[in-house]
């Protein structure tokens, strides 16, 4: 019986993960040798030598942690301790934003350096020389002027997020193919009318991908930022937890960083779906 | 040639050489015009530069000598008066078919609002058989229905001048015909002033009143003017019977296959102004008696 390619990957998916938990779950397990030792000296050594439980939670450890996560996920205790909901709402926040400017600058500015060839020649030294820099870097600039940890956090991800777009818009709006700038030359549409009708519709899905590489690098980059800024977010989650000796709190944080890195890649690549044409 | 509706007067195209001093010249000191209401064709090898001279003359292109006259005035740029259908019928790939007429439309028609821009659109759309398929995209169209596109975005801004070029020649022998009717049949119908590139003789003469025949470049020059003599009223099916039809082919031929290339050393006092217009017929007795002569 041969079912569809869709239903045997799902098939080999489950067996692949089931298969992970099985040997995480029969490496942390706890094992029978444990050591006569004093009440006392037990005392002292914690759970790994009295009961042959492993310092790595298993996966069953984990997945109740994380139901307990997700049952309360926006509960507030204090600095130190709020719900995973919250924590990733800022760091989501934190992208959002900083995502949202370096749209506003890439995509005007990816514009003008794909139609002006002059422009083009006289900002490329610019941007070959800033594009490599690590985002990171710009941070103890960012907290000098800015003086908020919360907005050079944003801006960093606005730094990062910028060249994709930029580079990808002037690029698609450069190679927008001749004969359909030629049409619109010959109906005398002006500049700004050819720009919408013309332009961006035949460039949005090299801009598109441009944004979505982009997305990709802020939530990659929201994470380390937060590390350094402190007070709150996923990425500052992790390092307190991390100073917790919360391991399964960092797995858990871990796991939720790669669920929403892959939600908002979806997002992204369904709107490419939505500007695409076939021709 | 009473009157001059295209003018175009002693156009040259050159570039820089790649390397050192000097310019490649295209072609130089072109002179032609037509009256309104023809259908002109330029035939000429590939690098002659007569696509370079529609572009000119549709102001995609500028002149490095020269100037071109429609109407009484001189172009500058482009202008919704000429429209030009392209060899890759550069429709929109991400609008509909009525979408891109549409666009055209309203392009020429800034004032008009959705449901008379769609009105027109769709007239045109009907015209060159489309009806229909209004809500396709240029994807889903086959070649010839892609140009068809083509050609009613050309014809609905309702231009002076359409200009062509070589559109017919990414399509296969019979949607080639097809669309060569309707391009007959809808600039006959709307005495639609026409000029067409091409490479295919028979397209020339069965579509074009006056044909251009262009030696080689570079440096080519306008070598002829030959009218057509077939009647107006010719049709593709029959054309061959028509006892001119022998006559003009072979002219065009032998220009094509060895005067092009030769025109200019044997014909050192050719003027570029004053170009000769032929009008080849049959001459010799008829070998074919079932045909009666040409009317005219």
């Amino acid at each position: 019986m041969i079912k569809s390619l869709r239903f045997r990957a799902a098939v080999v998916s489950i067996a692949i993960f089931l298969a992970f938990i099985g040997v995480w779950h029969l490496a942390t397990r706890q094992t029978a040798s444990v050591g006569t030792m004093s009440p006392e000296y037990a005392k002292l050594m914690g759970l790994t030598a009295t009961s042959g439980k492993s310092a790595m939670p298993g996966p069953l450890d984990v997945g109740a942690k994380l139901w307990e996560h997700l049952k309360r996920p926006f509960y507030d205790n204090g600095p130190n301790d709020k719900g995973l909901g919250i924590q990733l709402g800022y760091s989501i926040g934190r992208v959002g934003l900083g995502y949202l400017i370096a749209v506003i600058v890439a995509i005007p500015l990816g514009f003008l350096i794909g139609m002006s060839p002059l422009m083009n020649k006289a900002l490329d030294p610019f941007i070959q020389v800033l594009k490599p820099i690590s985002p990171l870097a710009w941070m103890p600039l960012a907290l000098y002027t800015i003086k908020d940890s919360s907005l050079s956090a944003i801006f960093v991800i606005f730094i990062c997020s910028v060249w994709p777009m930029l580079l990808n818009t002037a690029f698609g709006v450069a190679a927008v193919r001749k004969e359909w700038i030629n049409v619109a030359r010959t109906l005398e549409v002006g500049t700004f009318r050819r720009a919408f009708t013309v332009i961006l519709p035949a460039a949005a899905p090299t801009i598109l991908t441009g944004m979505r590489i982009s997305i990709g690098i802020a939530w990659l980059v929201i994470v380390a930022a937060e590390m350094l800024v402190g007070g709150t977010g996923i990425g500052y989650f992790v390092w307190n937890e991390w100073n917790n000796l919360s391991i399964t709190n960092v797995i858990i944080a871990i796991l939720m960083i790669g669920v929403v890195g892959m939600l908002l890649d979806q997002i992204l690549a369904r709107f490419t779906r939505m500007v695409t044409f076939p021709e | 040639m009473t009157t001059k509706f295209i003018s175009i007067e002693g156009i040259a195209k050159r570039y820089p050489a790649s390397q050192g001093p000097g310019a490649t010249t295209i072609f130089e000191d072109l002179w032609l015009s037509m009256p309104s209401g023809e259908f002109g064709c330029i035939i000429g090898h590939s690098g002659c530069g007569k696509t370079t001279v529609l572009n000119i003359l549709a102001g995609l292109d500028e002149p490095s000598e020269g100037t071109v006259i429609v109407d009484g005035q001189a172009i500058a740029g482009t202008s919704l008066d000429r429209a030009v259908i392209f060899q890759s019928h550069a429709l929109l790939p991400w609008l509909t078919v009525m979408g891109n007429i549409a666009y055209a439309v309203s392009s020429k028609w800034r004032k008009w609002d959705k449901t008379k821009v769609r009105a027109h659109a769709q007239t045109y759309i009907d015209k060159v058989g489309l009806t229909g398929s209004e809500h396709k995209r240029p994807s889903e169209l086959s070649g010839g229905m892609k140009q068809r596109v083509g050609i009613a975005r050309a014809l609905s801004i309702t231009p002076k001048i359409m200009l062509m070029d070589e559109p017919f020649s990414a399509l296969d022998a019979l949607t080639r015909g097809t669309l060569q009717d309707e391009v007959r049949r809808v600039t006959l119908e709307t005495g639609q002033t026409t000029f067409m590139i091409t490479h295919d003789v028979d397209e020339a003469m069965y579509l074009a009143d006056k044909i251009f025949l262009m030696t080689n470049g570079p440096g080519a020059v306008l070598a002829e003017i030959v009218e057509n003599p077939l009647p107006r009223d010719r049709s593709r099916i029959d054309l061959h019977k028509h006892p001119h039809y022998y006559a003009l082919r072979n002219h065009i031929i032998d220009f094509l296959v060895t005067r092009s290339k030769t025109f200019t050393a044997t014909t050192p006092h050719h003027d570029p102004r004053h170009v000769p217009v032929i009008r080849p017929a049959f001459t010799e007795a008829p070998t074919m008696p079932s045909l009666h002569s040409a009317t005219r």
